[in-house]
C-alpha cells in the first residue's frame, strides 16, 4: 500500500446546512424589515444597528479570547444575529452608550456566562433588551415620529415632546383609563390598519413593519431554516385570546351583531365592572399588527437554542408565549409583554424537552 | 401522489453516475479470499482442506447453527490456505484462499442464459434450495434468507415486499439488475411467494429509476398478485421498516420483525439470487457491484465473484484515481470505509465508492445549536442530539428508555447536522452499551 486511506464511520457525506449558512439565512430574512424601518426612521436605524452588531461581535471576541481563553468562534455569525435582533428591539434614537450596555448584557450575561452558543437558556437579545427596558424605561419607550430619512438620530431637547411618540399599544393602554372607547382612541391618535401593516407607527424599529416581517417568515420557511410551528402557534394563540376578549367587549359585540345581522346574546361580562373597563379589549388584528408579536413570533421565539426540539413542544411553547403576552398586554401594567413572555417560556424549554418526546416509529 | 414513509428522511444528492452502465462480467481473479463470515449470525465452518481441488459452486464452508449461511467456492482451483485475512470490517477474520485454475463450474449448475419460468417445487423444497445455496440479504444486511422464509408458528405472512428502492446515493447495482434481469426477477418473486404462501407481492422502486419502473411494470402487467409502486425519492426508504410503512402504511413495532405485521421483505438482488438458486441450481457466489465515484474514470456495474479483491474492481473501472482519499464498501450513507485494497468482495457488498481527498475528511465539529433538524429527519422518531449526550455520559438507562436500540443507523442525523456533530458515532456506542447490559442481565 503506497497510499493512506481515511477511515471513518458512516455517513460519509454531509448535508448543505452549516451553522454559518443558517445564521446568514436569518440575517437575509431580516433585510425586508430593516429596509422598511429605514424608510420610516431613517439614518438612526443604521446607527443603532451598526453599534449593536459591532459591539456584540467585539464583546464576544473579547470574552472568548481574553476572559475564557477559548477558541474564538465569532465567524459562526451568531453574534451578528444577536446584535441585529437586539437592535431591532430598540428605538431608533437610543443613545449609543445605552446600546453598548445592552450588547454587553446580551452577549456577556445572556450568552457567554452559560458557555456561549448552544448553551444559553434565555434568548440573549431579549435578555439585553429587557435589561435596558427596566434600566432605562423612558429612553426605551419613547420613539421618534417617523419622518423618513430626515428623522433625526439625536432629537434636540426642546423638540422632544413634538417629535416623539409612543407605541399604539401604549397609547391605547393609557387612553383607556380616560374612559374613551378603543374606536375613539384609534381616531384620536390617527391610527389605522394600513399604517400598522406597513409600519408607519411608533415602536422599536424592527417590529413596526408587519408585512416585511412576514416576507422574512416566508423566506425562512422556504429555506427550511425554521418550521411553522412556533410562529403560527404564537400568532394563533394571540388571535384567539384577543378575539375572545374582543367579542365580549362593547365594540366587538356591536360589530359582530351588525355585520352578521344576528342578535348576539348580551353577555353581562361586557359591562361587568369598572375595573374591567380599563382592560383594553382591542380587536385581534390590532393586537397582531402592533407591538412585537410578528418580530417576536417569527424571529425571537424561534431562536434554535432557546426553543423546544419537537413540533409538539414548539406548539406548547408558542401557545404559552401568546397567552402570556396577552395576559401582560391586557391585564398587566406594561403595554407590551412579548419579550417577557418569550423569556418566561424559555425557562420552560428544558422541561418541555424532557417530557414532550417525538412519536416513536412503531 | 407517490407513496413514501412519513416520518423523517433526507434527500442527499443522488449521484447515480453509473445508471446507464450495463452489467459487465469482471474477469475471474487469480486468487480469491472467501471469508467464512459474510452474513449476520455465526461463521460457517470450512469443509475443505488446503490442497483440495474445488469447482465453482462447490460448498467450501457449511452453516453452523440456524442463523448462519453456506459458503461456496466462487472459482475453480486449488485451496491455497485457510487463514485470517482482512475484511471490510477492518479486522482479520478467517478466510479461505483459493488459487484459480480455469473456470469450471459444478455440473448441476445451468450456465445457459435461458430464462426458466416454470417450476413445480413445494414451498419446503424452495426454502431448502435457498438454504443450500447460501443466500443472504443482498441489500446490505446479509441476514440469512432461509431464516426469514421459515415463518414462526402462530404468525402469518400476508405480503411479500420486494425492495428495489436503492435509496443510497451513487449505487446502481439493483437498478441495473432490474433493467437486465427483469424476467428472472419476476420468477424469483413467484418462487418467494410460493415459499411464503402469500398471494400478494409489492415491488417498491424509487422514482429516480423511471426506466426500471416502466420495464418491471410492463413485465407484471398480466401477472396477478404482483404490483409495482413508484416511490417518492427519500432516504432511507430502502430501510425495511420504512419501505413497509411506505407501501402498506404498517409500522413494525419496536423490537419486532416485519413478519409481526404480516410482511416479509427481500431485496431485488436477493430475489434474483433465489431465482438462480432454485431454477439454475446456482449457489450464491457472485453478485452485482457498482464501482463508482465522481473521480472514477468509468463508473460501472460489474458481475463479480465473491472473494475478488477490491483493487481488481477499481482497476476495471479505470484505475484508482490519484486524489483518492476514501474507499467505501457500500454507499456514502451506510457504507464502511476500507483501509486496504485487498479486502475481498463479500455477499453484502453492493458497491465500491471512491471519494476524493477533499470529500474524505469530516468537517470541524461545532457546538450543538439545538436546531432540532436531527429530530425532524430521524425516520424512527428518536432524539439523536439527546441520545448522543446520554451516550457521552454513559447514562445507559435513559438511553434505553430513549429507544436507542430502535436506531437503524441510517445516518440521516449526522448527515443533516449543521454543526457536523458525530451523532451516529455516539449513538452506535450507546447501542452497544445498552445491548451489552441487556445481554449480561439475561444471563
Amino acid at each position: 500500500m503506497d497510499r493512506l486511506l481515511t477511515i471513518s464511520q458512516s455517513p460519509h457525506i454531509s448535508g448543505r446546512h452549516t451553522v454559518r449558512k443558517l445564521m446568514l439565512g436569518v440575517i437575509l430574512a431580516l433585510i425586508p424589515a430593516f429596509v422598511a424601518s429605514l424608510i420610516f426612521y431613517g439614518k438612526g436605524v443604521i446607527i443603532v444597528t451598526s453599534i449593536s452588531i459591532l459591539s456584540c461581535i467585539l464583546f464576544e471576541f473579547i470574552i472568548q479570547k481574553y476572559i475564557l481563553k477559548s477558541e474564538v468562534r465569532i465567524t459562526d455569525g451568531s453574534a451578528i444575529v444577536t446584535g441585529l435582533l437586539l437592535a431591532f428591539n430598540l428605538p431608533s434614537n437610543l443613545p449609543w452608550w445605552i446600546i453598548i450596555i445592552g450588547s454587553l448584557v446580551a452577549i456577556g450575561i445572556g450568552k457567554m456566562t452559560f458557555g456561549g452558543l448552544g448553551n444559553n437558556p434565555f434568548n440573549p437579545a431579549l435578555v439585553g433588551r429587557v435589561f435596558l427596558l427596566i434600566s432605562f424605561p423612558t429612553a426605551m419607550t419613547v420613539f421618534p415620529k417617523a419622518q423618513g430619512w430626515k428623522t433625526p438620530y439625536i432629537i434636540p431637547l426642546d423638540e422632544i415632546d413634538a417629535s416623539t411618540g409612543a407605541t399604539p399599544l401604549a397609547l391605547i393602554k393609557e387612553g383607556i383609563k380616560s374612559g374613551k372607547s378603543i374606536v375613539e382612541l384609534l381616531e384620536i391618535n390617527d391610527l389605522n390598519y394600513s399604517d400598522m401593516f406597513l409600519g408607519n407607527i411608533g415602536g422599536s424599529f424592527g417590529e413596526i413593519a408587519a408585512f416585511a416581517l412576514i416576507i422574512g417568515f416566508i423566506y425562512l420557511l422556504i429555506r427550511k431554516i425554521i418550521t411553522w410551528h412556533i410562529p403560527v402557534s404564537v400568532i394563533g394563540s394571540v388571535f384567539l385570546f384577543a378575539g375572545l376578549l374582543w367579542i365580549f367587549s362593547q365594540e366587538g359585540h356591536t360589530i359582530i351583531s351588525d355585520t352578521l345581522n344576528i342578535n348576539l346574546p348580551v353577555i353581562k361580562f361586557k359591562d361587568a365592572s369598572e375595573e374591567l373597563k380599563v382592560f383594553h379589549m382591542a380587536d385581534p388584528l390590532f393586537h397582531l399588527l402592533t407591538g412585537g408579536i410578528m418580530l417576536g413570533a417569527i424571529f425571537m421565539a424561534t431562536d434554535y437554542v432557546t426553543s423546544p426540539m419537537t413540533p409538539k413542544g414548539m406548539i406548547i411553547y408558542g401557545t404559552g408565549i401568546g397567552v402570556i403576552t396577552m395576559l401582560i398586554r391586557v391585564f398587566g401594567s406594561y403595554p407590551e409583554g412579548i419579550s417577557f413572555a418569550i423569556l418566561i417560556m424559555n425557562g420552560f424549554v428544558p422541561l418541555i424537552n424532557r417530557y414532550i418526546v417525538p412519536k416513536r416509529f412503531g | 401522489m407517490l407513496k413514501t414513509f412519513l416520518k423523517g428522511g433526507v434527500h442527499p444528492p443522488e449521484n447515480k453516475l453509473s445508471n446507464k452502465s450495463k452489467i459487465k462480467d469482471l474477469p475471474v481473479p487469480q486468487i480469491v479470499r472467501v471469508p467464512v463470515l459474510q452474513h449476520l449470525g455465526s461463521p460457517a465452518k470450512p469443509v475443505v482442506e488446503p490442497g483440495n481441488q474445488v469447482k465453482a459452486g462447490q460448498l467450501i464452508a457449511k452453516n453452523e447453527g440456524y442463523v448462519s449461511s453456506n459458503i461456496h467456492s466462487p472459482v475453480s482451483g486449488k485451496i491455497a490456505k485457510i487463514d485470517d485475512f482482512i475484511d471490510s470490517s477492518g479486522y482479520k477474520r478467517k478466510a479461505i484462499a483459493i488459487n484459480t485454475e480455469g473456470d469450471e463450474w459444478l455440473e448441476k449448475i445451468d450456465r445457459s442464459k435461458d430464462h426458466i419460468n416454470e417450476f413445480s417445487f413445494s414451498p419446503e423444497e424452495i426454502i431448502n434450495k435457498i438454504l443450500e445455496a447460501g443466500i443472504v440479504g443482498l441489500g446490505g444486511a446479509t441476514f440469512p434468507s432461509h431464516v426469514k422464509l421459515n415463518i414462526p408458528r402462530g404468525k402469518k405472512a400476508e405480503y411479500l415486499i420486494v425492495n428495489g428502492v436503492e435509496c443510497e446515493p451513487y449505487l446502481t447495482a439493483d437498478h441495473a439488475l432490474m433493467l437486465e434481469h427483469g424476467e428472472e426477477l419476476i420468477t424469483g418473486i413467484k418462487l418467494l411467494k410460493k415459499a411464503l404462501k402469500v398471494d400478494k407481492a409489492l415491488i417498491g422502486i424509487e422514482n429516480n429509476k423511471p426506466d426500471a419502473i416502466k420495464h418491471i411494470s410492463a413485465l407484471v402487467k398480466n401477472t396477478d398478485g404482483i404490483d409495482v409502486y413508484a416511490l417518492k425519492i427519500k432516504y432511507p426508504q430502502g430501510g425495511e421498516k420504512q419501505l413497509i410503512k411506505a407501501l402498506l402504511n404498517r409500522e413494525v413495532p419496536s423490537g419486532e420483525l416485519p413478519v409481526d405485521v404480516g410482511v416479509v421483505a427481500f431485496n431485488v438482488g436477493t430475489t434474483f439470487a433465489v431465482y438462480e438458486a432454485v431454477q439454475k441450481n446456482k449457489p450464491l457466489f457472485e453478485r452485482i457491484v457498482t464501482v463508482t465515484g465522481k473521480s472514477v474514470k468509468n463508473p460501472s456495474n460489474f458481475r463479480v465473484r465473491i472473494g475478488t479483491p477490491v483493487s481488481a474492481l477499481l482497476e476495471a473501472a479505470g484505475g484508482l484515481p490519484e486524489n483518492t482519499g476514501k474507499i467505501i464498501d457500500g454507499g456514502p450513507m451506510m457504507g464502511k470505509a476500507l483501509n486496504d485494497l485487498n479486502v475481498p468482495v463479500t455477499k453484502g457488498c453492493s458497491g465500491i465508492l471512491v471519494l476524493p481527498e477533499n470529500e474524505s475528511l469530516r468537517k470541524e465539529i461545532q457546538p450543538c445549536i439545538r436546531c432540532s433538524k436531527c429530530i425532524s429527519v430521524c425516520p424512527m422518531g428518536l432524539e439523536p442530539y439527546l441520545l448522543m449526550g446520554l451516550s457521552q455520559h454513559n447514562l445507559v438507562d435513559r438511553l434505553e428508555t430513549g429507544k436507542v436500540l430502535d436506531c437503524i443507523e441510517c445516518g440521516s442525523c449526522s448527515y443533516i447536522c449543521p454543526s457536523n456533530r458525530p451523532l451516529l458515532d455516539y449513538i452506535r456506542s450507546g447501542k452497544a452499551e445498552v445491548s451489552k447490559i441487556i445481554r449480561i442481565t439475561k444471563q
